[in-house]
């Protein structure tokens, strides 16, 4: 499993690595916005994208569109972890196919829970 | 504008003689006490305006002679930019520095528990007799070495600890720098509010501009009391959102 985590605080990046490393998780790779997380993920063989929303550069939620435009990327799990909480922002996540949503602060049994129904979902 | 008696009891005579030269018939003299009605008027206005300018003058003087104000547009401003910048470095570096004793202290907790599990199953077989005199020797040997890793990793463990301790020191400093940054901020709405009510009821608040259809656009963290409207509060209005949406 060779999961993909881009946000542009390399703190919040640590965090989620170290989560996602307690859960079994130990192949991630970091990205620090969606310009730069594009292309890893068109060479990379990602398993699963985690993004933040607000970034510099390309937002997590126009790299979930360009994601899933692209005929290769397109069925690739994205579980968007931000502290974007407007309603509407959720929305329009949904609408643009994110398939988890985790506002900050979170927990580390919120991601969990978050993505193994992910798995669950995908594997189904 | 207030007329003194005095400017009334005038003009009503120069209004009576203006009757009286029209009735004779006596045209020059009427033109001029024609005249003389007007600058009546004009004078009153001249005077008003006078008394706006220096007031406006005056405002505008006392505005601009404000040292502070200077102050607040030439360093305070850019100080506090500096100061904020230095909050997000301050934070990471905390962040950082906790992560780090995390990462470090997560094995030294991992090894003990797995060099302990061991030991305790030779223990189990001992207590059940189904040690050997030669495998006994082995657990006391192993028992020493655990009880000096023990105690290495402890020592480890508790200054990891204090390290992550001391890293939290970061709230006390940013939360005062912060705390500065907001009276600037109050500092600078006041002097805001006075030069709007020198320019006057000319200054109207610009009407928000209309964006068609809802704003997705990224707004940072929402912060409790200050950011209204559509938020969800917490992960459960996000999951129930997102199930009404069929997720």
């Amino acid at each position: 499993m060779k999961i993909l985590i881009v946000d542009d605080f390399s703190t919040m990046r640590r965090i989620i690595k170290n989560l996602l490393r307690d859960l079994g998780f130990t192949n991630t790779q970091e990205a620090d916005d969606g310009v730069t997380a594009l292309p890893m993920l068109q060479s990379g063989n990602f398993d699963f994208l985690v993004t933040d929303w607000n970034m510099p550069g390309m937002q997590g939620i126009d790299l979930l569109k360009a994601v899933r435009a692209d005929d290769k990327l397109k069925g690739l799990p994205v579980l968007m972890v931000t502290a974007e909480s407007k309603r509407e922002q959720i929305v329009e996540a949904a609408q643009a196919g994110v398939n988890g949503y985790v506002v900050k602060p979170f927990t580390a049994g919120t991601l969990e829970e978050k993505i193994n129904k992910i798995f669950e979902r995908v594997a189904a | 504008m207030a007329e003194t008696a005095e400017q009334m009891n005038d003009k009503l005579a120069l209004a009576k003689s203006l009757v009286a030269h029209l009735e004779s018939g006596n045209e020059d003299d009427a033109d001029s006490a024609i005249a003389e009605l007007a600058g009546f008027t004009d004078s009153l206005l001249f005077q008003e305006i006078g008394r706006l300018t220096r007031e406006l003058h005056n405002s505008i003087n006392s505005f601009v002679a404000d040292a502070h104000l200077v102050s607040i547009a030439q360093n305070e401003i850019p100080d506090a930019a500096e100061r904020l910048r230095y909050v997000i470095a301050t934070t990471e570096q905390a962040a950082n520095t906790t992560l780090g004793a995390v990462e470090d202290s997560l094995p030294l907790a991992d090894s003990l528990r797995a060099e302990a599990r061991r030991l305790s199953e030779q223990w189990e077989k001992f207590n059940s007799r189904q040690l050997s005199v030669e495998d006994f020797r082995d657990l006391t040997s192993e028992m020493s070495h655990f009880l000096e890793i023990t105690q290495a990793n402890s020592d480890a463990l508790h200054d990891k600890l204090s390290e992550v301790l001391l890293a939290q020191g970061y709230q006390d400093i940013t939360g005062q720098i912060i705390r500065k940054v907001i009276d600037l901020v109050k500092d600078v709405e006041t002097k805001l509010v006075e030069l709007v009510r020198l320019s006057g009821p000319h200054a109207k608040p610009r009407e928000k501009s209309r964006q068609e259809g809802p704003d997705t656009t990224a707004q940072g963290p929402a912060v409790p009391g200050v950011d209204k409207g559509d938020v969800v509060t917490s992960q459960d209005d996000v999951d129930d959102l997102l199930s009404s949406l069929g997720f």
